[in-house]
């Protein structure tokens, strides 16, 4: 038997949308009508929790549990917000893309389910400019669900009333951290919030809002459908559903793939996307997207699920795989990455600010063959001052963490650029 | 003038659809940026006054995001992935290849305003990497073949 793909059983491989009336000849909507009718929005929280689904965007919180946050509404008639985050940013992640620019409709319904769920009577998509194409398909396929009665006012005479709305964001990492994205759709600088409050309880213009990843929401409307028990006999390990899973750098077959939550390591890349290119070796990985640690080869035979990942010492995070080759020289990498959060800091906290680019210098130095003997001690108090606890928001940790397992992993390499004074790659970082 | 009133009209439709000015700050750089190129200072105390924010504040806000372009660029933008997937995979010998065609550094305007350089962090393609979006339309994997075609078909359609 075929495993089951609930979240890419619409998306067509010739790239096309799926169309409102293919989406709904394919049982689209049918959860969002049934929980109109027959579900109180408490039962809607209650089924997203028995189903186990935890948060896609990196961090893996249980769903329903975050929703079951935000106060009942007891005559409370102000306005609350759902938030669809599809900011993807981070580097290495290409997951979000595929599901709005092929089936925009399931995350519609998504956010539909989740704002019944939590009694919000306001949604948000906030998509980043350079997903043009998912921003187009998104407001074409909104103004479909428009136009049949999905969203409005009264919806299907049930008294729920729904605004929806899509933002295009210009540019910044830091907007995919909840809280500087509610302060970006606010008109703000993106930096982010001082927690508590949380944002259930105020959130978007201090108001009970929830903020979800695209790839959570897309699971919801197939939850309510076919019940928390089948969603959490999809997965191979105790975690429940589907992942999307992605595999990018030097393998045959670089792209996204859905497959059972808890799928072997070496499945995903050696099966699914090919093994690796033209005899090539893999040194590591990093799991979910840039801000994960570095895990080996011996770290394979995985189930890929945010207990086993966490376990090993890493996250599953986005769960879209970076691997490391050995044609590729791990210093590079890491200037690279830390190029990249350098740059992203909002500067709101010192430590950001003013550590990363001490990092991403060091690093670039020692890629140059310009390292000084004491520069890997350097890296490695950043490693502790810009870990948690230290900075506002999880974008220096983020930073830190691959770093210190690349200290661990690939020392031999970093002392062999200083020793050496050069590449032995030859890659000169200069990004 | 900074808009013509048809461009007024769709803007204050925009804007109406806004819960406050303020949140409207950015898509109000940006309409102004895809008619014009980039807001220039006039266009900028226009809209302060618009959304009824400092002129300090909202510069505050246009130099945060990256995409708010508040010098002039070239006809063509081309936004370079730089993150890492795409630097594995080689996005810095495609951008040799490119700097040697047009003859410009990132972050630069070739001397004719015809094309502007420019990276971005990771662009969400990385299974077809290494990647670049030239006029908001997604290209990879660059090759520096691929380069050259794209970089022709552009001067084609300015020319013809």
């Amino acid at each position: 038997m075929t495993a089951e793909t609930p979240l890419t059983a619409g998306i067509q491989a010739n790239g096309d949308v799926l169309s409102l009336n293919r989406y709904e000849d394919m049982g689209g909507y049918q959860a969002f009508r049934t929980a109109l009718r027959e579900m109180t929005p408490s039962e809607v929280i209650e089924t997203v929790k028995a189903s186990g689904l935890r948060g896609r965007g990196g961090a893996g919180f249980p769903t329903g549990m975050k929703w079951s946050f935000v106060p009942k509404r007891n005559g409370d008639t102000g306005r609350r917000y759902l938030v669809a985050n599809g900011d993807e940013m981070e580097p290495g992640t290409f997951k979000d893309r595929l599901l709005i620019e092929g089936n925009p409709h399931q995350l519609i319904e998504g956010v539909l389910l989740a704002a019944y769920a939590m009694e919000a009577d306001f949604g948000y998509v906030f998509i980043r400019w350079a997903y043009r194409d998912s921003f187009l398909r998104l407001r074409h396929a909104a103004a479909e669900a428009r136009a049949a009665g999905y969203i409005g006012e009264d919806i299907f005479g049930s008294g729920f009333n729904l605004e929806f709305h899509v933002h295009v964001s210009a540019g910044r990492y830091m907007c995919g951290e909840e809280t500087a994205l509610l302060t970006s759709l606010q008109g703000g600088r993106a930096n982010p919030r001082s927690k508590p409050p949380f944002p259930p309880v105020a959130g978007l213009y201090g108001k009970p809002t929830i903020i979800q990843n695209i790839e959570t929401l897309c699971n919801v409307p197939h939850i309510v459908r076919n019940g928390a028990e089948w969603y959490r006999n999809l997965g191979l390990t105790e975690e429940s559903g589907t992942k999307l899973y992605g595999v990018s750098g030097k393998v045959n077959r670089p792209g996204i793939y859905e497959l059972p939550m808890g799928t072997p390591i070496r499945e995903i890349i050696e099966q699914h996307a090919g093994g690796m290119k033209d005899g090539l070796r893999l040194r590591g990985f990093l799991p979910g997207g840039a801000s994960t640690p570095f895990l080996l080869d011996e770290h394979l035979d995985l189930p890929m699920d945010f207990n086993h990942i966490a376990n090993a010492g890493s996250r599953l995070g986005t769960g879209t795989m970076i691997i490391l080759d050995d044609s590729t020289c791990p210093v590079g990498m890491l200037a690279n990455m830390e190029h990249f959060y350098a740059q992203e800091s909002c500067g709101w906290c010192t430590p950001c600010r003013e550590g990363l680019p001490w990092v991403e210098k060091t690093l670039t130095a020692i890629e140059k063959g310009e390292g000084q003997e004491d520069d890997l001690g350097i890296l490695e108090d950043h490693c502790k001052l810009l870990g948690p606890g230290y900075t506002f928001c999880a974008l220096a940790p983020g930073a830190a963490d691959p770093l210190a397992s690349a200290l661990r992993f690939f020392r031999e390499d970093f002392e062999a650029h200083i020793t050496g004074r050069g590449c032995p790659w030859g890659s000169g970082g200069r990004y | 003038m900074v808009l013509t009133p048809d461009e007024l009209a769709l803007f204050d439709y925009g804007l109406s659809l806004e819960e406050n000015p303020r949140s409207a700050c950015v898509a109000a750089m940006k309409f102004i940026q895809d008619r014009r190129g980039w807001v220039d200072d006039e266009a900028m105390a226009w809209l302060a006054k618009k959304l009824d924010m400092n002129l300090s504040d909202l510069e505050s806000v246009a130099t945060f995001y990256s995409l708010v372009f508040r010098k002039p660029v070239g006809k063509h933008v081309i936004l370079m992935c730089d993150s890492v997937s795409c630097w594995i995979m080689g996005c810095e010998s495609v951008g040799d290849h490119l700097r040697r065609r047009l003859g410009i550094d990132l972050g630069q305007t070739t001397p004719d305003r015809r094309f502007t350089w420019l990276t971005i962090p990771c662009l969400g393609a990385c299974d077809m990497a290494p990647a670049m979006m030239v006029d908001e339309i997604l290209c990879g994997p660059l090759t520096p073949e691929l380069i050259d075609k794209i970089l022709d078909a552009c001067e084609e359609a300015d020319s013809s």
